[in-house]
């Protein structure tokens, strides 16, 4: 920002990354679906966490009710104030970070709900969901803003856009598949979710021997450094001495029937002791 | 309502206010994807405290949709304070939530649970709670050691009609529960889970991420070391038998004590007997055959059968956790066995 007459436009990447919980996604769109009739869009606060680097975690958010009309708008912020002290109380490592909305692109009005925000936290990060899906590409982006001055005097807010990222923790991880579609009638069961794996596994297996198949009859060019990958996965292995591993593979064996053993026997002693209990006649 | 194949036009307000309801049992519980996350990412920030959060939905038919929920701050501080605190804070998240048109109707409440011990005294008392002000009510136990493992852990329970009854009276002698032919088995109910989520939400998650061919959760999953898992579970198992072996001490306690004070009286009985048939002779009055006031007639209390019943259940679950745990581990064994062939 420059002290003189002239006119400084950042530019460039500004080294914000910002990762974003799929919670936060859900809560938005959710909040959308539920608006009011007259309203286009949907504005609301983020929570999250900024760490020493620049990275900011986008960890929770909620929507604030507004009003817009062509030329202002009003946002609640009593309504903001609240809800950000409730859960403050729940987590209170999960501050204001910026807000979001849910309109393709960045509009004017937003510039004055950017400055807002620009009070209660130094760098507002402003996320953008596109649910009208106007372009075919990612609907998700987020920006950072910084002021363009002219002298002492503030002009305009350019928006830059950030990195982001998706993050997922493993809980999250596993209820992928099933929040990918709209109805999934029963959650899997623990088998039934290692079978999955052990597909996938085997898939991927039966890939990279078609791949060594297909080098070694010369119908695809050798690539170096696939090989060398491969080489160090299969190497990674360990090499056990046969009987060492035969001895190792009936150890384990017999520890888990010993376990499922000790399980059932416990389970007839509590039905046997069940029966005794209720069928106890006192004269 | 059509009677008997008569239609009946329109029934006076008074008639269908004085019918009874038919409640349809509860058959799924409908979950929204939203609500499975923002469990997760609740109970897996406070781990390894105890969390507790409440579900707001609607109750239909024999569905019961889940479409929102939030936490409940930790409690931390003194109780007085906390109750109106709680109160407070519950609220005024209803009226935050109710002005951005979130389904403003509790249906329950969700905790995180410790290896799957959650069937506790607390757990009843709270149901019963619920279960004054709201119809149906569920209970959602997940648990974010298990999901660590590669399942998602969430179980919808709910209180059997029959448990629920008896325990107002708070009667569990075995008279009563035999009437009732009610066994550990049905004091909490699993209904199953169905989730389900907004086509937008969907397209946007599935724009985002592609199917790649190996997914983290693959890797949690394969995992080899069974240890610490079933160690801790065995812990907790050991926990609850020595309680079990407790509390049916405490029941041969009391047997052997009813056995006792029937001979006891029996005797006094006897004694009561000869000194009447010997009075009758001598032609005096005859003594009442029953003293009230003699202490081995005082009725002894029979203990009540609810924590053992608890117990059991809590350890019918960590069984079938190692179970499942095991099944899982002998797959994952032979499948390094497969490796190794040469």
């Amino acid at each position: 920002m420059g002290s003189s007459t002239m006119l400084h436009l950042p530019s460039g990447p500004t080294g914000v990354i910002a990762k974003l919980h799929p919670t936060v996604m859900f809560n938005i769109c959710d909040s959308y679906i539920r608006r009011n009739d007259q309203q286009e869009r949907v504005i609301g606060t983020l929570l999250g966490a900024v760490s020493t680097d620049g990275i900011v975690e986008i960890r929770n958010s909620y929507a604030v009710p507004h009003n817009e009309s062509s030329d202002q708008v009003a946002v609640d912020i009593d309504y903001h104030r609240s809800m950000f002290e409730l859960h403050q109380r729940v987590n209170p490592k999960e501050v204001i970070i910026g807000w979001y909305s849910t309109s393709s692109g960045v509009s004017g009005s937003d510039a004055l709900i950017q400055d807002f925000y620009a009070r209660e936290v130094t760098n507002p990060v402003h996320l953008t969901i596109d649910t009208m899906f106007s372009d075919e590409t990612t609907s998700i982006k987020a920006y950072v803003s910084t002021s363009l001055t002219l002298g002492e005097r503030q002009l305009a807010a350019q928006f830059h856009e950030i990195q982001l990222d998706l993050r997922l923790l493993e809980a999250e991880r596993i209820g992928f598949d099933l929040l990918k579609k709209t109805m999934v009638e029963k959650l899997p069961s623990d088998l039934e979710g290692l079978e999955q794996s052990i597909g996938r596994l085997q898939n991927m297996i039966e890939v990279v021997f078609r791949y060594t198949d297909d080098v070694v009859e010369g119908r695809i060019l050798p690539d170096n450094t696939i090989g060398r990958y491969l080489l160090e996965t299969i190497s990674m292995v360990p090499k056990i001495a046969p009987e060492a591993f035969d001895r190792l593979f009936n150890d384990s064996i017999q520890d888990l029937l010993l376990v499922v053993y000790l399980a059932n026997l416990t389970r007839t002693q509590l039905a046997l002791a069940e029966k005794l209990n209720s069928a106890a006649q006192i004269l | 309502m059509a009677t008997d194949g008569v239609v009946v036009p329109t029934r006076s307000f008074a008639q269908a206010a004085a019918s009874e309801e038919v409640s349809v049992p509860l058959r799924v519980v409908q979950i929204d994807g939203l609500v499975v996350l923002k469990i997760i990412k609740h109970c897996k920030e406070c781990m390894p405290a105890l969390v507790t959060g409440q579900l707001l939905g609607l109750d239909i038919g024999s569905i019961l949709e889940v479409t929102n929920c939030f936490p409940f701050p930790s409690r931390g501080g003194e109780e007085d304070e906390e109750e109106a605190d709680g109160a407070n804070y519950q609220l005024e998240m209803m009226r935050c939530l109710r002005e951005v048109n979130v389904d403003n109707n509790t249906v329950g409440w969700y905790q995180s649970t410790y290896m799957g011990s959650f069937q506790t005294v607390e757990l009843i008392e709270t149901f019963l709670n619920y279960q004054e002000n709201i119809k149906r009510c569920v209970c959602i136990i997940y648990d974010p050691l298990r999901s660590g493992q590669g399942v998602l852990a969430l179980k919808a329970l709910k209180l059997t009609d029959a448990f629920m009854d008896l325990y107002r009276t708070q009667n569990f002698v075995g008279e009563k529960l035999r009437e009732k032919s009610l066994t550990w088995k049905n004091i909490f109910e699993e209904i199953p889970v169905k989730i389900s989520n907004s086509s937008l939400v969907s397209s946007l998650m599935t724009e985002l991420e592609t199917d790649a061919p190996a997914t983290q959760c693959d890797f949690d999953r394969l995992v080899l070391s069974t240890n610490p898992f079933m160690e801790k579970n065995f812990e907790f198992l050991i926990e609850c038998m020595d309680d079990l072996s407790m509390e049916q001490q405490k029941f041969q306690y009391y047997y052997r004590n009813l056995a006792r004070q029937q001979s006891q009286q029996q005797i006094w009985l006897q004694k009561r007997r000869t000194e009447n048939a010997a009075r009758k002779q001598a032609g005096e009055e005859l003594l009442p055959e029953e003293d009230p006031n003699n202490p081995i007639f005082k009725p002894i209390v029979e203990p009540s059968r609810l924590d053992s019943y608890l117990i059991t259940n809590q350890i019918d679950n960590y069984c079938s956790q190692i179970n499942g745990f095991s099944g899982q581990s002998f797959s994952k064994v032979y499948l390094m066995d497969a490796f190794h062939e040469d």
